[in-house]
């Protein structure tokens, strides 16, 4: 049970919260544009990685803020959180 | 025999406080601080169970929570029995019942002894061999099983006892009070850290608390006495809290900790009344401090579970702490020192000990000289080949190890004896390190596996971090505490310590027999009867992988979970296949720890409480009219209003026909409402449904589709624009919650440039929905004044009014077909505008109905209900919605998706009319459909989502999804049931007023 410290209320129970698969993948602006593969891989195509990965979450039973998180899922490790819009850490 | 074997009053123990328990039927007694399992060795009664498989007769082996066959049933004859408790655990009390739970029909009887003799064929694997073959047979072996195997009765009536749950925040959680334990705690309290100290037992202490040895010294005290008067201080420590009979389960990621406190299970039965049992303490620690001790490992040898076979551990601690024996002529069997102080104990308090056969070669250290000194014979490089005695050990066979410890040599000598104390060395306690994602490191010398790294938020301290002997221990203690808590001094820095140190070491994992290993029963899991032969088997057929092994054999897959032969299983495994043990790892440890009761897991949420429910503002009058409800999501919802003594189908005959005829009238307040604001709330719209948006006219309202990035439909509803920038959106009853969720995510995530804002308001309106030809007529008594025309108050449109003074918005919408107003007033006076409509409509004998004629109109006009003619794989044009998905539009949620070749397909699946050839038929939802009925396989075209029969067109109509519906009009299908096929054909989805004409009647 994660203790996640959401960027706008602080630490809280991970029971408050959401997750919301990988983070970083924008909704492409020109749908209409891409070719049924370039639409798959947008829409299915989802890493799961050993190691650090950047995720979305919710803090759905708090602020209903989205915010990311920098996990490392071998020991589940939070790196980092950080607001929408902003750069992942490179570290 | 009623012998009593108290050797000494034992201060843990009020011999002034005599209490009487039944144990199998008989009635015994025992004394306050007794276990159920020292009480019954106080009255020499050691057999208390009968193994799984072969129906061994088993006895008391320890005298802890990792015991493995005195499991008992608590209140056997009552209906909240218990099953699965451990006698080592159970404190006995005024009322106790126990029974042996693995015994039909009773512990001295042999039924299944016979398997004794099969053992042959029950090598490991034996549940997916035999079992499995002839398939026919499994009734037969379903019947032993349930009838031999110790699984347990459950209790029959609902559980009586009080459960809790607490949250607790601290900075330092401190699991096991032995003496590492204590000294951690007490100097993290003393440096103003909020200090939670937690320990299973009743006692604290651990095992120090009744040692004996005289070499183990602290600052010249007896290490015994010193850590008393260290107990004594704690409870004048500010900062502290000390919870004993807790045992933590389970121990998660992030310092979250999951314990049970046990409060009334000591107490006598009348003072247990409205009191809580258990509580379940959820603990969010800042730092974590193990100090969970280690676990005494036996020895594996041939015959090694006769009753009175007991760890060593085990025997001194009932004779320390219990002031009970266990044998009258007791023999140890070991390869560590530890053995000799348990047989030093029983020495000095008069109790005979025949023998101590050591693995070891030699060893020189203090203990072994004063076991020398008072003539007990040792037999050093000996083994143990053979144990004899049925109900109960009485004598053991002994012969010289060979040098390399794979064989035995020598003549066999043969001592008799009534109980015998294996020590096989230590295994740290790693179990909640594990949990908590730590890993384990193999330490070859020592055989054991210990914590590999300590963190800033989490050390393991004492025997659970791999230091057992007290100078070893204190000292690590100390500079481990000093860098974790970040502190300069404690209380114990110069601390004068004297103690042995164990010198000579050897560790057989399979002790060697001077018969072949087929012949003999080596026990590695007492519980589940695994032999060192049957991992053996395993690995003979190719079985390689510990988790594997583990569940081939069942080994550690007990009540027990294997605590005490886990790790000779390991050593067995990696002797076997020739690879090191540190390159094996270990099975998972999975909480919890010790087993937990569900009423400790489930808390309070129990009854009306194990979910929320919600209620609508006219809640009250349903009841008062005899409502039955119906639960949708946590909504209470009115599903009929039967009268008198009308079935539900009578009832909802009524209510559909009452509708149509003159006037109904629906709660709809449980639907999801969404106020959304902001310059860009039109545009917004325009993304998230299927249609356009921009053109409606404020004060108007309009059906909107709701799709998932992959084209499939997700919610529905009617939004209404109050303003230039001001809209309110109806959602489903069970989608509200997550559609302002993925609305929200869209507009923070993807559009956060758009001015737009979302709040949920559900429960801000009650809605009263007023339906049927006469509506209008109603409507109008209650408000006069507003112009009701089709040209001022068209269908789909809107009002603001005030009826008796009150603000209410009033919708011309229709999910009937009828005429139909939706009256929204501010949640508080729901019931009041409510009373009103009745008030007014009874003249038109308005009927309020619930959901289940409500399903019944719609489904007569062929509108759908997400969640139950689609299932997230329908798209709008699967649905023959094409009409509601813009053409115009360059982009909503869910477009691109409808233009993949897959979603395109011709032959998908889609939603049809269904009519049955014989109108008095209805169908069952879900029902399978299908063109053929000879054909083998038969494929299956679809299944049937909505039916009911229509009272409006006096016929049984449904809806179903069928692939390839679309193009398959009018052409006949089957619908296969248990005893008959159901000829129907396929029709058009609305099979009500197909032109809208009632709309505006
Ligand atoms: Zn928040």
């Amino acid at each position: 049970m994660f203790l996640i410290n959401c960027p706008y209320c602080g630490e809280r129970d991970q029971q408050e919260f959401k997750a919301g698969g990988e983070a970083h993948i924008e909704r492409p602006k020109q749908p209409t544009e891409l070719s049924d593969d370039e639409w798959a891989e947008y829409l299915f195509m989802r890493k799961n990685i050993k190691g650090v990965q950047f995720e979305r979450w919710n803090h759905a039973h708090g602020c209903r803020k989205w915010f990311n998180m920098a996990r490392d899922t071998s020991n589940d490790e939070i790196k980092a959180i950080y607001k929408i819009g902003e750069k992942p850490p490179t570290q | 025999m009623t012998q009593n074997l108290r050797v000494k009053s034992s201060e843990f123990i009020d011999e002034t406080n005599r209490i009487s328990f039944k144990f199998d039927g008989k009635t015994y007694y025992g004394f306050k601080g007794d276990t159920l399992a020292s009480a019954l060795i106080a009255n020499n009664i050691h057999l208390v169970g009968r193994s799984f498989k072969y129906h061994r007769p088993r006895g008391i082996m320890t005298s802890g929570s990792e015991e493995p066959n005195a499991i008992v049933q608590v209140n056997p004859s009552s209906n909240i029995t218990e099953p699965n408790a451990r006698a080592t655990e159970i404190e006995i009390y005024e009322g106790l019942e126990a029974s042996s739970q693995n015994c039909w029909p009773s512990v001295n009887f042999d039924i299944g002894g016979i398997n004794n003799f099969l053992a042959p064929l029950f090598p490991s694997g034996f549940y997916y061999k035999t079992f499995m073959w002839p398939k026919s047979f499994w009734e037969k072996y379903e019947f032993f099983i349930r009838h031999s195997a110790g699984l347990g009765k459950s209790p029959a009536t609902k559980d009586p006892d009080i459960y809790d749950h607490r949250n607790i925040h601290c900075d330092v959680l401190v699991v096991g009070a032995g003496i590492s334990g204590i000294l951690a705690a007490k100097n993290a309290a003393k440096n103003n850290f909020k200090t939670l100290l937690l320990d299973e037992k009743n006692e604290l202490g651990g095992s120090t608390i009744f040692e004996a040895n005289e070499d183990n010294k602290i600052n010249n005290n007896l290490a015994s006495e010193w850590l008393k008067k260290e107990i004594n201080e704690l409870k004048n420590i500010k900062n502290l809290e000390v919870k004993t009979r807790t045992s933590v389960a389970a121990y998660h990621q992030y310092n979250y900790l999951l314990a049970r406190e046990n409060l009334t299970d000591h107490l006598d039965k009348k003072d247990k009344k409205n009191k809580i049992r258990q509580r379940l303490l959820k603990i969010r620690a800042k730092k974590v401090i193990l100090a969970t001790g280690a676990l005494e490992r036996p020895l594996i040898f041939n015959n090694n579970d006769r009753p009175g076979i007991m760890l060593s551990s085990a025997i001194k601690k009932y004779s320390n702490f219990y002031g009970v024996v266990c044998g009258t002529k007791n023999i140890f069997f070991t390869n560590n020192d530890s053995a000799y102080e348990s047989a030093l104990s029983l020495y000095n308090k008069g109790i005979k000990v025949e023998a101590i056969i050591d693995i070891r070669e030699n060893s020189d250290t203090k203990i072994i000289k004063k076991i020398n000194d008072v003539g007990i014979k040792i037999y050093w490089s000996h083994t143990i080949v053979d144990t004899r005695g049925y109900k109960r050990i009485s004598s053991i066979s002994i012969m010289r190890l060979s040098n390399d410890g794979t064989s035995v040599t020598g003549s066999k000598i043969s001592i008799s004896c009534d109980c015998l104390g294996i020590a096989g060395g230590w295994t740290p306690a790693v179990h909640l390190y594990t949990q908590s994602g730590g890993k384990l490191t193999f330490d070859d010398e020592r055989k054991i596996f210990i914590p590999k790294a300590d963190t800033k938020e989490q050390i393991s301290v004492g025997s659970c971090g791999g230091d057992f002997e007290l100078d070893e221990i204190i000292r690590n203690l100390n500079y481990k505490l000093k860098n974790f808590l970040n502190i300069n001094k404690t209380d114990f820095d110069s601390i004068a310590l004297e103690n042995d140190h164990e010198t000579s070491k050897r560790n057989i994992w399979l002790l060697p027999s001077d018969q072949s290993i087929g012949k003999t029963k080596p026990f590695v899991d007492y519980q589940n009867d695994a032999t060192a032969k049957d991992i053996k088997l395993a690995l003979r057929e190719g079985f390689r992988s510990i988790e594997h092994v583990k569940r081939y054999t069942t080994t550690g897959m007990g009540t027990d979970q294997g605590k005490l032969g886990n790790m000779h299983a390991l050593g067995i495994i990696a002797d076997t296949a020739g690879v090191k043990m540190g390159e094996l790892g270990t099975t998972t440890f999975r909480p919890p720890y010790t087993p937990l009761t569900f009423g400790t897991i489930v808390g309070r949420n129990v009854g009306e409480f194990f979910d929320t429910f919600r209620r609508t503002p006219m809640n009250d009058w349903h009841i008062k009219n005899k409502a039955e409800f119906e639960n949708v999501g946590q909504w209470k919802r009115s599903w009929y209003y039967p009268k008198e003594d009308e079935t539900m189908h009578q009832a909802v005959q009524r209510e559909s026909k009452a509708a149509r005829q003159s006037a109904g009238i629906l709660d709809a307040s449980t639907l999801g409402k969404i106020d959304i604001q902001g310059s860009d709330a039109s545009e917004f719209l325009n993304r998230v449904y299927t249609n356009a948006w921009s053109k409606l006219a404020i004060g108007k309202c309009r059906y909107g589709l709701m799709l998932n990035e992959d084209g499939m439909v997700y919610d529905d509803g009617v939004t209404t624009r109050l303003g230039e920038n001001h809209y309110i959106m109806t959602t489903t009853t069970g989608g509200a919650a997550n559609v302002l969720g993925k609305l929200e995510d869209y507009l923070q995530t993807e559009w956060p440039e758009l001015d737009v804002y979302l709040t949920s308001v559900t429960d801000h309106f009650a809605t009263a929905s007023l339906c049927g030809p006469n509506s209008k007529k109603i409507l109008n008594k209650i408000i006069p004044d507003l112009d009701l025309s089709d040209d001022n108050f068209p269908h789909m449109s809107f009002k603001e009014v005030l009826i008796d003074k009150i603000k209410c918005r009033i919708m011309r919408i229709s999910f009937t077909g009828e005429l139909s107003y939706e009256i929204n007033a501010p949640a508080s006076y729901g019931e009041a505008i409510w009373q009103k409509c009745i008030e007014a409509g009874k003249e038109f004998n308005i009927t309020p109905y619930g959901t289940e004629t409500m399903h019944l109109l719609r489904a007569e006009k062929g509108f759908i209900i997400v969640g139950q003619d689609t299932d997230g794989t329908m798209t709008p044009i699967d649905l023959q919605m094409d009409w509601i998905v813009s053409k115009k539009k360059y982009d909503f949620i869910g477009k691109r998706s409808l233009y993949r070749s897959d979603t395109m397909k011709e032959d998908r699946k889609q939603l049809v009319g269904l009519l049955t050839e014989d109108p008095n038929i209805v169908l069952e939802e879900g029902a399978q459909i299908v063109s053929e009925l000879n054909q083998k396989p038969v494929e299956m075209l679809g299944h049937v989502t909505s039916s009911y029969f229509s009272p409006n067109l006096n016929k049984s109509i449904a809806l179903a999804v069928v692939k390839g519906g679309k193009s398959m009009m009018g052409r006949k299908l089957f619908v296969p049931m248990e005893n008959k096929n159901i000829s129907v054909s396929v029709a058009n989805t609305v099979f009500y007023d197909e032109k809208n004409e009632r709309l505006n009647a």
